[in-house]
């Protein structure tokens, strides 16, 4: 392994567990620890610890922080409520997508959480775009952990009495032995669960206290991608990029009623137009037939062979036991149970447009069943 | 009956002109669970280098090179219908497939297992 990723907070404490580190946005990072599979299948019964400390977290403060945000981004920052987060994309004057994030109204502030490859190119957007009086602040001293799968809560109950009053999308401050934590109800694996954010010098006691707890074991950066590809969820700089629109992406959920009405955001004209009109693309879910998986760059080819979308993640779900894809297709082939054809490695592949996520989401929704 | 290595980290057990080829305990820690496997069929011929087989893991796929040129006389059907084997057994019946050499001389290229062992812990 090249000597030029930074290491992140818990590099040694990852070492010390077994992670093979690889590099990942400029960090090494641990790809896996006893296998991709394994520690896929311990999330989904169990629960799964992930340093995700590469992701950059933003303060964004001032009078117009929120106007000036909401220039940025769909959300209805107006409408949410202290301690709530939102999805939502950080957009460009063309609509297209310059980074997905999540955004908490904390006080009198917005918390904001960007992906780690991007994280330079949006604090450098962010700045340029807000209003002379907002206030960015990137939190380089922080680092952040993802408790995810179903007994997450009863892992980080024991530690954090009271979190398991959060709903969904809500967070709030908790201790955790003596560190002071922010910890939201959210994630990136389908799965109930927890995104803690800590100093990076309380980092690895909290790590050791929550890996400590019988539910818990370390998840590497490997199983995170097929976790999320089997929930659906797209991953920056591969399903969604500057060229791509929320609409195309099937993110419209992100665009909240009141800011689509209303308009005031960056690419608002060409967004409107694809929800009126429907886009030239979209973003779907794909079943690939036989055990092959079909991988990024796949080209989705029609009947003369010529390429009409392309394959954008995949691989293998190890909950279905089969490869899955997401892929770019024409509106006309968007369609569940549309077939298609993938070309890949000199072959040809048959697939399925089948709806995401491909395995159930199970979040934790105030109201809903437990 | 010995045992060759290549620097492309396939195992070559050779008695008198037949092969048996996979790829080495090492490789498969690299690579990670294995989902699907593709072997040649009985009859195709290989040069020494050519791509003979696919492997592919959880995230990434690989080509298996011909160690050694010949003709194949069996692909392994076990690890077709089960993947795992080569996590499990990848240097007993997590094998690939097995030929008849073309050519002896190809196999002085190759390493033994002390000098494949250094190849490794140098990578």
């Amino acid at each position: 392994m090249s000597e030029a990723e930074k290491p992140l907070p818990l590099d040694a404490w990852h070492r010390a567990r077994g992670g093979r580190m690889v590099p990942f946005a400029g960090y090494a990072m641990p790809v896996q620890y006893e296998g991709i599979i394994a520690e896929h299948l311990w999330t989904r019964q169990s629960a799964g610890l992930f340093d995700v400390s590469h992701m950059g977290q933003l303060l964004v403060a001032g009078a117009e922080a929120e106007k000036g945000l909401e220039k940025l981004l769909p959300a209805d920052l107006a409408g949410l409520k202290e301690g709530r987060l939102r999805y939502s994309l950080l957009l460009d004057v063309d609509g297209g997508i310059v980074d997905d994030l999540m955004v908490t109204r904390r006080g009198d502030h917005f918390y904001v959480v960007v992906n780690g490859a991007t994280k330079a190119g949006d604090i450098d957007y962010m700045r340029d775009k807000l209003p002379g009086g907002v206030v960015l602040d990137h939190m380089k001293e922080q680092a952040l952990l993802a408790l995810q799968g179903p007994k997450a809560v009863d892992a980080l109950a024991r530690l954090a009495p009271g979190v398991e009053e959060l709903g969904f999308m809500t967070g709030g401050a908790f201790a955790i032995g003596g560190a002071r934590a922010w910890v939201s109800r959210s994630g990136y694996t389908g799965e109930d669960g927890f995104e803690i954010s800590v100093a990076a010098r309380d980092v690895e006691a909290v790590a050791e206290a929550i890996a400590g707890q019988p539910e818990v074991k370390p998840i590497g950066l490997g199983a995170r991608d097929s976790l999320r590809l089997e929930a659906g969820l797209p991953l920056y700089g591969h399903d969604l990029d500057i060229g791509t629109t929320p609409v195309e992406a099937g993110l419209a959920f992100a665009l909240s009623k009141r800011r689509r009405a209303e308009g005031g955001f960056a690419g608002w004209h060409r967004i409107m137009k694809e929800l009126a009109d429907g886009p030239i693309r979209m973003r779907v879910g794909l079943f690939v037939e036989g055990r092959q998986p079909v991988r990024e760059g796949a080209m989705m080819v029609d009947v003369e062979g010529s390429e009409v979308g392309k394959v954008t993640s995949g691989g293998y779900s190890p909950c279905l036991e089969r490869p899955i894809a997401m892929a770019y297709v024409p509106l006309a082939y968007a369609a569940a149970g549309t077939r298609v054809s993938l070309a890949a490695r000199g072959k040809l592949f048959a697939g399925i447009v089948t709806p995401m996520p491909f395995v159930p989401h199970r979040y934790h929704r105030k109201g809903a069943a437990a | 009956m010995t045992v060759y290595y290549s620097k492309d980290h396939e195992w070559v057990s050779v008695e008198g002109d037949e092969a048996i080829v996979g790829i080495t305990d090492f490789a498969q820690g690299q690579l990670g669970d294995v989902v699907f496997v593709e072997v040649p069929e009985a009859g195709r011929t290989f040069s020494q280098g050519d791509e003979a087989a696919v492997v592919e893991s959880v995230k990434a796929a690989s080509d298996v090179y011909a160690p050694v040129g010949g003709t194949v006389i069996e692909g392994n059907q076990a690890v077709v219908d089960e993947p795992s084997l080569v996590n499990t057994d990848p240097e007993g019946q997590g094998w690939f497939f097995k030929l008849t050499l073309s050519d002896n001389h190809q196999l002085s290229g190759l390493m033994n297992a002390e000098q494949y062992k250094a190849y490794c812990d140098e990578q």
